[in-house]
């Protein structure tokens, strides 16, 4: 892949770790259950991957090729939306 | 504006995901937060001091860094470095070739190493010379991106791989350095110390104040470290809940030499309570070792009393 940097060899592209996928690192994936959350976003400021979003003021998804199943989310959840479980339970996380 | 989680969560990220810090770690958050804490509209150069947060969140060819202008520096020189491009980004505003209107604001981070050690001399020289920038210390207590060596941000009696806790010595045996009141010290217009905490309503107002205060500002940041800490990753808004409740952490505020306690703890908790969640501080629960945290209850009660005391008398 042919990469162009700029003077000083500075990177020009900003955000591009995003290319850079960190899901791989997680033993156990976060469920987001949206029966349970009543959207009040405390989980998101709290993720340290930013990879809880947000859209038109509802809770949307979680990244989980991010995610790096540390269980933030699901302990500071009040309402026990957020479920941490174990990634041999589920065959199609990622 | 007043505080609302549910809009500021709107707000673009200017540090996304991809970076790539230890699973549960405080930092990203609070450096999200600080930077939430921006106008969208504003620009705003970023440096860091060599720590975990720089090396993980630049490794080359990548950046985790959206929408700011990001410096990597040495360990030693965040605060000269960005004194520096704020200096420049004046002189060339002044001769016109910079347009008037857009407003850029000037913001470092640094770990407790690179702020309280190794980068105490720049840090202290900037504040001095006036800058108008903000520096954020998130202190975790220890030099983690080597694997926790003791720094002068490291608790008394923490258990780290330079001041092990055994026979010889109980951990740290040293206080901890308050760079918050040196800080103080040095006369600037805006000294804060917070926490992720609640809703972080006290982060972001505070890192408002702090980024569009006039002059030099300075913020200290408590960012947990499951790795060095020794605790599951998950608890991170525990550690930061008990730190502030039982005033290891005070939340607090000096603007112009005026003290604000921002969060008086309705139920102020033993120190224990705090101690007991991490593996550093296993050691002072074993028999024969009550005094250290008599000890350090002490030094925490009395830090405490001082900071009522100074909100007490700076605001007759």
């Amino acid at each position: 892949m042919k990469k162009e940097f700029g003077l000083g060899a500075c990177i020009l592209k900003d955000g591009n770790s995003m290319e850079f996928k960190t899901g791989s690192w997680k033993n156990r994936y976060p469920s987001h259950s949206k029966d349970l959350c009543k959207s009040c976003m405390l989980c998101i400021p709290y993720c340290p991957e930013n990879c809880i979003k947000e859209k038109d003021g509802l809770l949307d998804r979680i990244e989980l090729d991010y995610c790096k199943g540390c269980g933030v989310c699901a302990k500071v959840c009040p309402f026990k939306a957020i479920e941490m479980k174990n990634i041999d339970d589920e065959t199609n996380a990622k | 504006m007043a505080y609302n989680l549910k809009e500021v969560v709107k707000k673009e990220s200017r540090l996304v995901s991809g970076h790539r810090m230890c699973a549960g770690c405080g930092a990203p958050p609070a450096v999200r937060g600080v930077l939430s804490a921006l106008k969208e509209e504003d620009n705003a150069v970023v440096a860091v001091a060599t720590g975990c947060l720089e090396v993980s969140t630049c490794i080359y060819p990548y950046t985790a860094w959206n929408n700011v202008s990001f410096i990597h520096t040495a360990f030693e020189c965040a605060a000269a470095t960005l004194s520096g491009a704020e200096r420049t980004y004046k002189a060339l505003k002044n001769s016109g070739r910079l347009s008037k209107d857009k407003v850029t604001k000037f913001i470092a981070f640094g770990g407790d190493g690179g702020t309280l050690d190794i980068g105490f001399q720049s840090l202290s020289g900037a504040m001095e010379r006036g800058h108008d920038i903000t520096y954020v210390c998130y202190d975790n207590g220890a030099y983690m991106n080597t694997g926790t060596q003791r720094s002068s941000s490291t608790p008394h009696f923490a258990d780290t791989t330079t001041s092990p806790a055994g026979k010889v010595i109980p951990g740290k045996t040293q206080q901890r350095k308050d760079l918050t009141e040196i800080m103080v010290k040095h006369n600037i217009p805006y000294v804060a110390q917070t926490a992720l905490f609640g809703n972080l309503k006290d982060l972001y107002e505070k890192s408002e104040k702090a980024i569009y205060t006039e002059g030099p500002t300075y913020m200290s940041v408590f960012a947990p470290c499951p790795r060095g800490w020794g605790y599951p990753t998950d608890d991170l808004m525990e550690i930061e809940k008990l730190a502030v409740n039982t005033c290891f952490w005070p939340l607090y505020e000096v603007e112009n030499g005026k003290y604000k306690v921002t969060y008086k703890p309705a139920n102020k908790l033993p120190i224990e309570e705090f101690l007991k969640t991490q593996k550093r501080f296993r050691h002072m629960f074993q028999e024969g070792n009550e005094w250290m945290i008599k000890e350090l209850q002490e030094e925490i009660d009395k830090k405490w009393n001082y900071l009522l005391m100074m909100e007490e008398v700076t605001n007759k």
